[in-house]
């Protein structure tokens, strides 16, 4: 399960940031923000190749000691991030996928809304209680 | 203990070579032994292997070999590695010796120079005393040898000499000293290497076979961790196994396989993370997890200097970071275990202290060397040894590690396209700064990345580090940052809780009344106290009092937005600008002055607003209300001022709008709003908020919605409009050529005489140049326009308005549509806020004209049959037939037409207009006719028409043929039925020469004719010749002649109908009627 799990606007500032209560929240934010230059240089470096396949998950954007960072980029531009721990090697590529895919459905379902407006932080109950169902729970 | 303490022995991190003994050279005196010596060392290059080389006397001292034991049985090892070891294999124990000596085959001496050279082996040998060193022999020679097995003396004499010296063959060599020195000596080094690959022990085998090494260390890795680990020796083995593991990845970036590296160094990380040992010494396990990602680092940082690329998620960076991370662990902790009573000093007699004072073996504790046991020997000095470690850790200068290991990681960041990141690490030595007290290098590097975090609009981040820099800006008395950094972080980007940014906006309101500022929380109360005298020392400071800050790199609680009310103002009415100013601190503020710099900065001091009561202590409660901003609320201050005659067709912009806060008997701080509005958040901001679907709620009275605000920083300043009419009175279309006229009538409303009036009119510029040209334009319209007259009248001065029209002629050469301008300007004074102005003021009418031509003339030439002609004929008379035919859209009257001939051609009789006076209707048309005889010789004809004081001419050349003959037919103007009809033709040859003619009459079924009706016959030059026909019509009516048909033989070209033509064809034949008879009778 994550212990952070971040959407970041296409102008890469943050809509959307929650990671476990435990852990210092700043430090995560930091996670979070740095692997937008992994993002970035993801889809700068190999725009063709993944314009074409579509494929929007862009797999472990870099391990650190502690935590693993997973990477998610809509056709809008718009990035999902999860952190997880580094010692929970439960987790599978394909489990990430799945959360990516559950995120990004909720997320749909915020720009559905019609008094969201595009760009402002997301202030939603539905996805912040979808975002609960896949973050650590804290005791 | 020395920071050095957690560096790896520099033994271990150079790559080993083998170390090579040679003996018997004199380097100092003998010259061919130092040239020997210097082909060894001097061209060291990468294609030879390795080894370093020493010169020792032949008898020098060796390490003493110790007695190996002979079985590992009661053996309790003291420790695991020696820490001379290594340096002893590098440096002191030679793998192999090498002897040099001078001896040539043939040498007369030979007896005595073998058993001299046996004994110097003997010697070597000695000295080494059972080591497992290698011996070799070089002869140095100074003949060139022959080739193997020719020389019969030197094979035997060899094999003799390695018996004497109990040598095997192969490690006999001979040098010849010859120009070939260096490839002698490139192919003994390879002899000298696989010599020494016999060592034993993995130690020598790494020496250079790395293949084989590395299977020993992994071997040993494994082996390591096989031991058995208790709190005693953890460090021991940790410190081999960080050993061992250096060594696998060093070997393995070497073999280039760097990913083998990475997962020995991961294995080795997960394996150690929790071998933490002693909690008392927890900093040691962070200080050798921090080494170890360190050491990793340079490694791999040394693979990529040597040719490994790297990538962004996997570069040196991330270990010099974690190597970081560790480093700041180990600082936390030692703040935790290492903060003794001020009592507690460092133990005597010094645990640390050992006999030798060097440790014999690596990674034991120096108070109980060589012990292996569980327990520790004597737990009162075990005390005494963790307290002396805890005392001189706390002495160690954790901040700058740290910092370096930062900086080191921000290097390779920033050259793994990691902007982020080096952001981040940038952060964390800014606040490692911070946490060493070095609060200028801590501003300066937080400074630097904020904008970053900034522009990307984190703003939890951004808060964080402006805490930071909050702090260290306090504890500097720096003024100026203080209160750039207060401001945001009381303002909309800061998420810092209400009641943090209340305390922060108090204490920014005391340092602009220039008091000293409560200090931040959580600061190191040494340096809060250096803080406040430096504090207090700037409130006696004079000067210095006045900061100014450019509001668009930063986002400070105060938003402002300055707009002009239109985007373009007449010169007679005031500009109008409205300045809206919110603030979103938690508490009220008020500012001082409000100020709007425009691009015209004569405008400026109207647009000013300014504490009325400077000085006074109490405000009129008026002016406190209206400068002071209550959080949320939107305040608009208007401005107006009338704008400047010569700013007329001119652009006013708002170059900046300036608020003061504080006061400046204190200390007072300029916002300046550049372009008057937007900070660095303003522009995402705006888009969100037009993006929004909050449609505008209802605002009450005198409140404004921020976001609704809209941008308008600069405004035109336009001429008044004016109040008079310019009307054209005309009826288009014009004809080309025509004085076509058009009357300008110009109207004044104005309330006050305009003056100056001036009318520009003619063919608008920018149009096709050929119209130009073509276009002239007077005010006389008595005579007709030509090339010197403008397509343009400027400025036709008509002095002070008295209404009036204004004739104007335009001539049109070509046909076409123009578009035509009359421009007329003056100045009217008026009064615009009291003010008296005089404004200059013009109108622009265009017309549309259309030329049309006035009328066509079509010409043509026809015979006196009115028979269409091609050619006239000498001596023929013709007829000039001219159709004028009106195309104007009104009557048009025809003055008068002439036919201008030329001289080739006469007029038969005097040629009068015939039209003259005729008026045509809009397609009607108009004939004239003349009849006209070409003169002999002449072929040209020049015609040419007028008509009223239009002029065309038209020139027509005709050919014509001069070589014809000529008939003549006499024929009555009637016949009547059956009445005899006499038909007489002459021909008449006009020609020079004879003509043969050849003359057939065809039947015609209306005629019965008697007369010769096929004849040849010849007529001369000159000549004449008469033929006689009688017709006998048989019907009325208009009857066909018999035709007569002529035939020029000697001119077959020339058509019979040519000739025909001026032949009657017809003739009209009355009927017989009774009177008719009488007539005929009577006749």
């Amino acid at each position: 399960m994550a212990v952070c799990i971040a959407v970041i606007a296409k102008e890469n500032y943050p809509l959307y940031i929650r990671s476990v209560p435990t852990q210092g929240e700043l430090k995560f934010h930091y996670t979070v923000h740095t692997s937008l230059d992994v993002v970035e240089e993801k889809i700068s470096g190999v725009g063709k190749a993944l314009a074409d396949q579509r494929e929007l998950y862009l797999g472990l954007l870099y391990p650190t000691e502690d935590y693993k960072v997973y990477g998610y980029m809509t056709n809008s531009k718009v990035k999902f991030v999860i952190v997880v721990d580094s010692s929970n090697t439960s987790l599978r590529d394909n489990e990430i996928r799945s959360m990516f895919r559950k995120l990004h459905n909720s997320f749909t379902d915020v720009m559905c809304n019609p008094f969201y407006n595009p760009g402002d932080p997301i202030q939603s109950k539905a996805f912040d209680s979808i975002v609960s169902t896949m973050m650590v729970q804290a005791f | 203990m020395s920071p050095a303490q957690w560096d790896l022995p520099p033994e271990l991190c150079c790559r080993p070579v083998a170390f090579v003994a040679l003996t018997g050279l004199d380097v100092v005196y003998n010259a061919i032994h130092r040239a020997i010596w210097d082909a060894f060392c001097a061209n060291r290059r990468a294609d030879r292997v390795p080894i370093s080389f020493k010169v020792l006397p032949g008898d020098n001292e060796y390490p003493k070999c110790r007695t190996k034991r002979t079985s590992y049985e009661w053996y309790i090892p003291k420790g695991i590695l020696k820490t001379g070891w290594m340096n002893k294999h590098l440096n002191l124990v030679p793998a192999l010796v090498v002897l040099f000596y001078e001896l040539d085959w043939d040498d007369p001496q030979w007896k005595e120079k073998q058993s001299e050279c046996a004994t110097k082996v003997e010697i070597v040998r000695t000295s080494l005393q059972g080591r497992n060193t290698k011996v070799a022999v070089v002869l140095i020679q100074k003949k060139t040898p022959l080739p193997p097995g020719e020389d019969l003396v030197a094979s035997e004499r060899a094999s003799a000499l390695c018996g004497a010296c109990d040598l095997s063959g192969k490690s006999l060599f001979v040098l010849p000293h010859t120009d070939h020195l260096v490839g002698y000596i490139i192919r003994s080094d390879f002899l000298f290497l696989n010599k020494h690959q016999f060592k034993m022990g993995f130690f020598s085998e790494l020496k250079q076979d790395t293949q084989n090494a590395l299977k020993y260390y992994r071997t040993a890795y494994s082996l390591v961790h096989e031991l058995r680990a208790h709190e005693t020796n953890m460090l021991e083995i940790k410190t081999m196994a960080g050993f061992i593991n250096y060594k696998i990845c060093r070997l393995c970036f070497q073999h280039n396989t760097p990913l083998d590296a990475i997962a020995q160094f991961r294995k080795h990380i997960d394996l150690c993370k929790k071998k933490i040992g002693s909690a008392e010494l927890a900093f040691e396990h962070t200080a050798w997890m921090s080494k170890q990602f360190q050491s990793f680092g340079d490694l791999f940082d040394e693979a990529i200097k040597l040719g490994l690329t790297a990538i962004q998620t996997q570069n040196p960076g991330f270990y010099y970071q974690q190597a970081a991370y560790y480093a700041q662990e180990r600082k936390q902790q030692v703040g935790q275990l290492c903060s003794h009573e001020p009592g507690v000093g460092y133990p005597a007699p010094d645990p640390l202290e050992t006999t030798s004072g060097a440790l014999d073996f690596y990674g034991q504790r120096p108070w109980r060397q060589g012990h292996q046991s569980i327990d520790p020997p004597d737990s009162e000095k075990e005390k005494q040894g963790i307290l002396a470690l805890q005392v001189k850790e706390r002495d160690i200068p954790h901040s700058e590690l740290i910092i370096a290991l930062l900086s080191n990681a921000v290097a390779q960041f920033k050259k793994y396209k990691c902007p982020r990141m080096k952001s981040h690490l940038m952060v964390q030595m800014g606040e490692e700064y911070y946490h060493a007290k070095d609060y200028t290098k801590a501003l300066k590097l937080l400074d630097y990345v904020m904008c970053d975090y900034r522009t990307e609009r984190w703003w939890s981040l951004l808060t964080s580090i402006l805490c930071t820099a909050l702090k260290c800006s306090y504890l500097m008395g720096q003024v100026k940052d203080y209160i750039t950094y207060s401001m945001e972080l009381v303002g909309r980007a800061s998420i810092l809780p209400e009641e943090q940014k209340s305390r922060i906006e108090k204490n920014l309101i005391k340092v602009l009344m220039n008091e000293v500022p409560e200090p931040e929380p959580d600061c190191d109360p040494l340096s809060v106290k250096t803080a406040q005298s430096l504090w207090s020392d700037r409130i006696s400071l004079a000067g210095s009092n006045e900061f100014t800050i450019e509001v668009q790199d930063y986002v400070p609680f105060v938003q402002c937005k300055a707009k002009f009310l239109s985007p373009s103002f007449h010169i007679d009415e005031p500009v109008q600008l409205h300045v809206y100013v919110r603030a979103d601190c938690p508490h009220p503020v008020r500012f001082s002055k409000l100020c709007v710099s425009l691009s015209n900065q004569e405008y400026n001091q109207y647009c000013l607003l300014e504490d009325a009561s400077k000085g006074k202590d109490i405000l009129e409660p008026s002016t406190q209300e209206n400068m002071c901003l209550v959080p949320g609320k939107t305040r608009k201050y208007c401005f107006k001022f009338v704008a400047k005659t010569e700013d007329v067709g001119k652009k006013i912009e708002i170059t900046s709008v300036g608020l003061m806060l504080g006061r400046e008997t204190a200390r007072y701080v300029y916002l300046n709003w550049r372009g008057g509005w937007g900070d660095a958040a303003s522009s995402h901001e705006t888009l969100q908020a037009c993006r929004s679907f909050k449609k505008r709620t209802r605002f009450p009275e005198q409140q404004v919605d921020w976001d609704t605000v809209t941008i308008q920083s600069s405004t035109m300043i336009i001429s008044r409009v004016p109040k008079i009419s310019v009307q054209l009175t005309h009826e288009p279309p014009a004809l080309t050529n025509e004085m076509y006229c058009m009357i300008v009538t110009i109207q004044s409303g104005e309330d006050t005489v305009a003056k100056d009036i001036k009318l520009t009119a003619g063919l608008k510029p920018g149009q096709d140049a050929n119209l130009t040209q073509s276009t002239q334009i007077t005010l006389n319209g008595t005579e007709v326009c030509d090339d010197s007259h403008p397509a343009l009248l400027p400025d036709i001065p008509l002095g002070d308005l008295h209404p009036g029209q204004k004739p104007l002629y335009i001539h049109c050469v070509s046909t076409g549509s123009r578009i035509l301008l009359f421009h007329v300007a003056y100045s009217v004074s008026a009064t615009v806020e009291g003010k008296d102005i005089t404004c200059k003021c013009h109108k622009d009418e265009t017309v549309t004209l259309e030329t049309v031509v006035p009328y066509e003339v079509a010409m043509k030439f026809v015979s006196s049959k009115f028979e269409h002609l091609e050619r006239v004929y000498v001596d023929i008379p013709f007829l000039l037939m001219m159709d004028i035919l009106s195309a104007s859209p009104w009557p048009i009257e025809l003055v008068n037409s002439e036919v201008q001939l030329a001289s080739s051609m006469n007029a038969i009789d005097q040629p009068q207009s015939q039209v003259e006076g005729v008026t045509l209707q809009t397609s009607e048309c108009a004939s004239e006719c003349f009849l006209l005889k070409c003169p002999p010789v002449q072929n040209g004809t020049t015609f040419a028409g007028d008509h009223a004081n239009i002029v065309i001419i038209v020139v027509i050349i005709l050919a014509v043929n001069r070589h014809l003959p000529s008939y003549v037919l006499e024929l009555p103007s009637f016949g009547r039925v059956r009445e005899s009809l006499p038909v007489r033709y002459h021909l008449e040859n006009r020609t020079g020469l004879v003509q043969d003619v050849e003359i057939t009459v065809e039947p015609s079924d209306a005629f019965m004719f008697s007369g010769l009706k096929q004849v040849r016959m010849r007529i001369l030059p000159g000549a004449e010749q008469e033929m006689l026909y009688n017709f006998y019509p048989l019907m009325a009516g208009y009857q066909v002649l018999p035709q007569l048909n002529i035939n020029l033989l000697r001119f077959p070209n020339i058509s019979n109908q040519l000739l025909r033509r001026f032949l009657p064809s017809r003739i009209f034949v009355k009927p017989q009627g009774r009177n008719g008879d009488t007539s005929i009778e009577a006749a």
